[in-house]
């Protein structure tokens, strides 16, 4: 019978519980996060009244009005705005870079793309705020630039680097055979690859959509710099406020019921992104399969 | 045979198309960088870097928020890199149970998914407020780590799991330990998927500031490396810097001469990481 180490079997002990931990770590600080935000967020709500909360349309939290009617409705227009323009641009982009671009041409673009992707948010925000904003007021002739318009210019350059990379991944998954089957019945190159590469991604597309959307819902210091951050209803070029612009905006000072205000506001950009989070999941399931 | 003038017609509209949206995006990340540049690059200097703010002469030096951009980068890569691997390690070789491993899975994604000005304010909650660590580095850089623990675990799991099967059942067979075959035989043949991790922490802590905003604080001192990791010792990283500079201050020079220096480290961090990538797919 060999005899084995006891120091050895020890350290094998302890490591097998070390590791355990550590892999239970991502669960308990997706726990400690729910938590936090479920029993943070819940008072103030319960005081305003889901109801009043969710549908009031006037937010002054001097005279204990809490209503984020409008910016629930501003944080899903600049949303859909950034989704409108980005999702054409990004899948074109997409289907350039994946199925038709030449070598050399796809070895400039992919690292555009990521250096797109990398380049941190305040400085889209600070571009956005030094550029586009005084060129809005100038072309529109509108008393300030900022406002959901601007918000959408730079959410939609925010969301394209996702949309193209994780949609150029299911592009290139397409089998071969599909296309060469198209081919070989007469199809042109740009025929096929719109009519069936395409189509046959499209739950890989569909997830760098998802993908986007939740950027673009998430994000906070970029559009902070160009939205103006006044809690009126949505409009294009007059100053609006998002989910996440509301708590990055008055964190800082704010106290008491307005504090748990902003803890309910988060609450409710979490289920946002957690629905968001499971459709996503849905498509990528759909892919799998 | 001649193609139909519709099809003809359709495929020259889609080219179009296409190619407009390629001048469309390039132009815009050309005249993006192209103005940074511009605006930035001459008010770059060796004061501008070497210097902290002087409130009595009004100039404007970089010198904390580098050293403590750095801080956050140090700090939270010592605490994400074991946490992360270890959780990788737990995921390829330990995990038997299915259902645990979906659960650890939906959780790192989920985790991948929430906004970072959530991580901000339930940092704020934990680390700044519950754990008395009040606005310091040392509550940012923990708020980080929650923030880049997908990317590590994520980089790590795919390189563990390109480690031949047959290297372990060598090391097995050898008698060797389940974790002495980790450290020995696992560990060093993914050493490449844990570097690329890393790096991709580090670009995400580099453009991270909705997380640091309300837990690393804004303060401009020169921080001695212990005196950073010391609760309540607030400071702002690049990123943070220029959101004040912008926004609270219209010192707009700076800002953007900040906002060279994060595009340049954006594109040394990915170059890096193409670099490391391409050697972990040539093993």
């Amino acid at each position: 019978m060999k005899k084995t180490n006891p120091v050895l079997q020890a350290t094998e002990m302890i490591m097998r519980v070390l590791l355990t931990v550590c892999g239970l770590a991502a669960v308990g600080f997706v726990v400690v996060i729910t938590g936090y935000l479920v029993v943070s967020g819940i008072p103030a709500i319960r005081q305003v009244g889901l109801i009043e909360f969710l549908t009031g349309t006037v937010w002054k939290p001097s005279q204990d009005q809490f209503g984020i009617l409008p910016v629930i409705l501003t944080s899903v227009l600049g949303t859909f705005g950034a989704i409108l323009i980005g999702v054409p641009l990004g899948l074109l982009f997409a289907i350039y870079l994946g199925k038709m671009a030449p070598k050399p041409v796809y070895q400039v673009l992919r690292p555009t793309v990521d250096l797109l992707a990398g380049i941190p948010s305040v400085v889209y925000g600070l571009v956005g705020m030094m550029v586009l904003v005084p060129f809005v007021r100038e072309v529109f002739h509108v008393a300030d630039g900022v406002g959901l318009f601007s918000s959408i210019i730079v959410l939609t350059v925010m969301v394209l680097p996702s949309i193209i990379s994780v949609s150029e991944t299911a592009l290139k998954a397409v089998p071969h055979e599909y296309e060469e089957a198209s081919l070989a019945l007469g199809a042109t190159w740009n025929e096929t690859v719109f009519k069936v590469t395409f189509p046959a991604a499209k739950s890989g597309i569909a997830a760098s959509v998802v993908l986007g959307i939740g950027r673009a819902v998430g994000e906070a210091m970029a559009i902070m710099m160009v939205c103006g951050n006044v809690a009126n209803m949505p409009s294009l070029f007059s100053s609006v406020r998002f989910l996440t612009t509301a708590i990055a905006g008055e964190m800082s000072y704010s106290s008491g019921l307005h504090r748990q205000a902003l803890f309910s506001v988060a609450l409710i950009l979490y289920c946002f992104i957690m629905l968001i989070n499971m459709v996503l999941n849905f498509f990528l399931k759909k892919k799998e399969k | 045979m001649k193609r139909s003038s519709y099809r003809r017609f359709m495929d020259g509209l889609r080219s179009t198309l296409m190619y407009v949206a390629i001048a469309i995006v390039c132009l815009l990340l050309l005249g993006i960088i192209g103005y940074i540049f511009v605006r930035g690059i001459p008010h770059i200097s060796w004061e501008f870097l070497s210097t902290k703010p002087s409130p009595r002469s009004g100039t404007i030096g970089i010198l904390p928020d580098l050293l403590n951009t750095l801080y956050v980068i140090l700090m939270t890569l010592v605490v994400v890199l074991p946490l992360g691997v270890g959780a990788a390690i737990y995921l390829t070789e330990y995990a038997s149970n299915k259902k645990l491993v979906r659960v650890i899975e939906f959780a790192t994604e989920t985790l991948s998914g929430i906004p970072s000005i959530i991580f901000g304010l339930v940092g704020m909650l934990v680390f700044v407020e519950f754990f008395g660590l009040q606005s310091s580095l040392l509550a940012g850089a923990l708020t980080l780590v929650i923030l880049t623990l997908p990317t590590v675990v994520r980089t790590t799991q795919e390189s563990l799991k390109t480690v031949p099967q047959s290297y372990r059942e060598g090391a097995l067979g050898l008698g060797a330990g389940k974790w002495r075959m980790i450290r020995t035989v696992v560990l060093p043949s993914s050493v490449d998927g844990i570097v690329t991790g890393c790096i991709l922490a580090i670009g995400r802590i580099v453009g991270e500031s909705a997380a640091l905003l309300y837990t690393a604080g804004v303060a401009h001192n020169i921080l001695s490396l212990a005196q950073a990791v010391m609760p309540n010792t607030p400071g702002s990283t690049l990123t943070v810097a220029l959101y004040m500079y912008a926004s609270e201050r219209a010192e707009f020079d700076s800002a953007f001469a900040i906002a060279t220096i994060l595009l340049i480290l954006t594109f040394l961090i990915n170059l890096a990481a193409k670099f490391a990538g391409r050697k972990l797919r040539k093993n």
